[in-house]
């Protein structure tokens, strides 16, 4: 029993380092670096330049034309999968505690068959611009609209502070800039990538960086397997005479069964609700290339968390207890053998041993690129929840024309981006973990159930969605504040209300089961409509008959 | 959709073939992803020295890192087992189903 949860705390370590929290030292100006960040950025600015001669309708602007291939969307969709925090924090976790960091990066993947098996292709059949389209389908439009992009744009404030206060910190660590200025550059340069290139520019953006990472990653993992003469055994035996026999095992954090359900609903329903990723599979065509879509990402992001787990050893191998890389300052004190910057550093580190200062700087280069994408992928889910559903649908009834619906959501990323400057810089110094754990946690309780249930329940009504939506939100929310991570952590309290660090078990039983009870009792007249309504939305789900008119502007 | 459409492509012998063998095949594949990852996920829960086992006497590897990456590759296989029979058989089906709900 003992073993059970490492997993929970798995994603603890996962969750806290998407958030890369603590204090960090700034390094000194790291020359090489920068100047490969110059050119990222200069690319992609020509990118977005391009992007924006491309981008005239709110079509283009929301799904770049709906004209990406599925293996540029799957491509995209790693993308925005992997972050800077995942693949700093997955091979740190490996770094640290060896075989763990496998499982924990196993939790994130198999989400994405069961999105692929249960949900890729009825979205893509069904929606226009956001998920809310789909969720609203034969609902009332006010109301549900309302609701899901409440949602939607809690759960991308959430993940843009945690990658703005990841951003700062990790741009003082790898080029040596003050942390303002680090944010504020993220803040400024997504801003130009969304409000000028759109969803054009934020996927290109999205698949140079996927290709940079994987490109490095894999050119890092051949390089550690090149000193091993391409042999595991060896590679392993060097890594546990090293630390010891224990990182080729599950290791030894204790938790419970109920944590480690619950984190997994949260990861495996959480991602199929998190509104950037579910935005991704309205820029194809057809459900045959969002399938397609899926496919290729489960390969990338699977193949990634194959590097990321070669990495963490190589990295035991050749950093730690490497002199070059240790911490003296807090070796004298603490013993051991810290590295410099912390464990969320051995990937960096280990890019300066295999590859020397050029490909360190490479590696930062590329790890900066990461956090813009991401970011870049969020505040344009963000401005869409405002400008499709809440201005053109909720305010103007779906009388708004295109262009102006477009100048709604270029004014709303450009509010966007500076709430996020705004909060990144107003968080540095908060414990921030908790924030992708909710973010996850309220994706999978009010996005996803009324998203799945609109799409497979005939019974659900307008009433069921809202009441029951609502109640998982909240239950989600208060979970999370009552619970180890806000209450004891940041509040400072003894003992938590709520013993269990992940709520999402919880909240997401409860929104289905508000929005069932909801549902059956509402004897209506709009909910016997919106009942009988169902037949032909499940026909157009499985055939994409009358998709392609919709999709036309 | 006009109703008389939905009726006529309800009853349609291609249409009710495709969903019910496509929704069979997408929760059996469901259920396979969800049995293999919460069956590692309970070996680890209750026999982790299980998966410390060497892979044979006297070597370091583990029997838990082929395992775990191929769980890893089972996620990869499953979608790539979907995806080929849905671009064929299913899309076969659904491209009947419209040319119908076209044609008439």
């Amino acid at each position: 029993m003992k073993q059970i949860l490492f997993l929970l705390l798995g994603s603890a370590g996962i969750f806290a380092s998407e958030a890369l929290t603590g204090a960090v030292e700034k390094q000194p100006l790291n020359m090489s670096a920068i100047i490969m960040f110059v050119i990222f950025v200069g690319a992609t600015l020509g990118i977005t330049y391009w992007a924006a001669k491309r981008t005239k309708t709110a079509k283009d602007f929301y799904t770049a034309g709906g004209g990406i291939t599925g293996f540029q969307n799957g491509m995209a969709i790693a993308g925005d999968y992997m972050s800077a925090a995942s693949f700093l924090g997955i091979s740190a976790l490996v770094y640290g505690k060896g075989y763990d960091g496998l499982i924990y990066s196993i939790g994130f993947l198999v989400g994405w068959p069961i999105i692929l098996f249960m949900v890729a292709e009825r979205l893509r059949n069904l929606g226009k611009y956001t998920f809310a389209d789909v969720a609203s389908y034969r609902l009332r439009q006010t109301p549900i609209r309302t609701l899901a992009a409440f949602g939607s744009i809690t759960t991308v404030i959430l993940y843009l502070i945690a990658q703005m206060v990841g951003a700062g910190k990790l741009i003082q660590l790898l080029f040596g800039l003050d942390y303002e200025i680090a944010v504020i550059l993220v803040g400024v340069l997504m801003i130009l990538y969304v409000t000028f290139g759109g969803m054009l520019a934020t996927t290109w953006v999205q698949i140079i960086k996927a290709f940079l990472l994987l490109a490095g990653a894999t050119f890092m993992a051949i390089a550690v397997m090149a000193h091993y003469n391409f042999n595991f055994e060896s590679l392993f035996a060097t890594a546990v005479q090293m630390k010891d026999v224990s990182i080729m095992a599950p290791g030894k954090l204790v938790s419970d069964p109920i944590s480690a359900i619950s984190l997994g609903v949260a990861l495996m329903f959480g991602t199929a609700g998190l509104p950037h990723i579910l935005m991704r599979f309205f820029t194809v065509s057809d459900a045959k290339e969002a399938r397609k879509s899926v496919f290729y990402a489960t390969g990338f992001i699977g193949y990634f968390y194959i590097l990321t787990f070669i990495i963490g050893f190589g990295a035991i191998v050749m950093v730690f207890q490497n002199p070059q890389y240790l911490d003296l300052a807090k070796q004298a004190v603490d013993g051991g053998y810290p590295i410099l910057g912390g464990d969320n550093m051995a990937a960096i580190h280990l890019s300066h041993a295999v590859g020397g200062d050029f490909f360190l700087g490479f590696i930062s280069a590329v790890a900066f690129a990461t956090i813009l994408a991401v970011v870049s992928g969020l505040t344009l889910a963000g401005a869409s929840a405002i400008s499709h559903d809440l201005y053109a649908s909720v305010i103007r009834k779906g009388k708004s024309d295109g262009l102006m619906e477009m100048k709604v959501s270029k004014i709303a990323t450009v509010i966007l981006g500076i709430i996020a400057i705004f909060l990144g810089i107003t968080f540095e110094d908060q414990n921030i973990a908790f924030m992708v754990g909710l973010a996850f946690a309220i994706a999978a309780s009010a996005n996803f159930p009324i998203l799945f249930l609109s799409m497979y329940w005939s019974k659900l009504t307008t009433r069921g969605a809202l009441i029951g939506g609502s109640l998982g939100l909240l239950t989600a929310a208060v979970l999370v504040v009552l619970g180890p991570t806000v209450w004891v952590d940041v509040l400072k309290n003894a003992e938590p209300i709520f013993p269990y660090k992940y709520p999402a078990l919880f909240s997401v039983s409860m929104a289905f089961i508000g929005i069932w009870f909801f549902s059956i009792t509402d004897n209506s007249e709009s909910a016997q409509q919106e009942k009988e309504a169902f037949e032909g939305q499940y026909i157009r789900s499985q055939t994409g008959i009358g998709a392609e008119g919709a999709v036309e502007h | 959709m006009k109703q008389e459409m939905v009726d006529r492509i309800k009853n349609d012998p291609d249409y009710i073939h495709l969903v019910r063998v496509r929704s069979r095949f997408a929760w059996t594949l469901t259920l396979i992803m969800l049995v293999i990852y919460f069956g590692f996920v309970l070996v680890i829960a209750f026999d982790p020295p299980y998966l410390g086992t060497p892979l044979s006497p006297g070597s370091v590897t583990t029997i838990g890192i082929p395992i775990g990456v191929g769980v890893i590759l089972s996620a990869f296989i499953l979608t790539g087992i979907y995806v080929r029979r849905a671009n064929g058989e299913f899309d076969e089906l659904t491209k009947r189903i419209k040319n119908k709900a076209k044609g008439e």
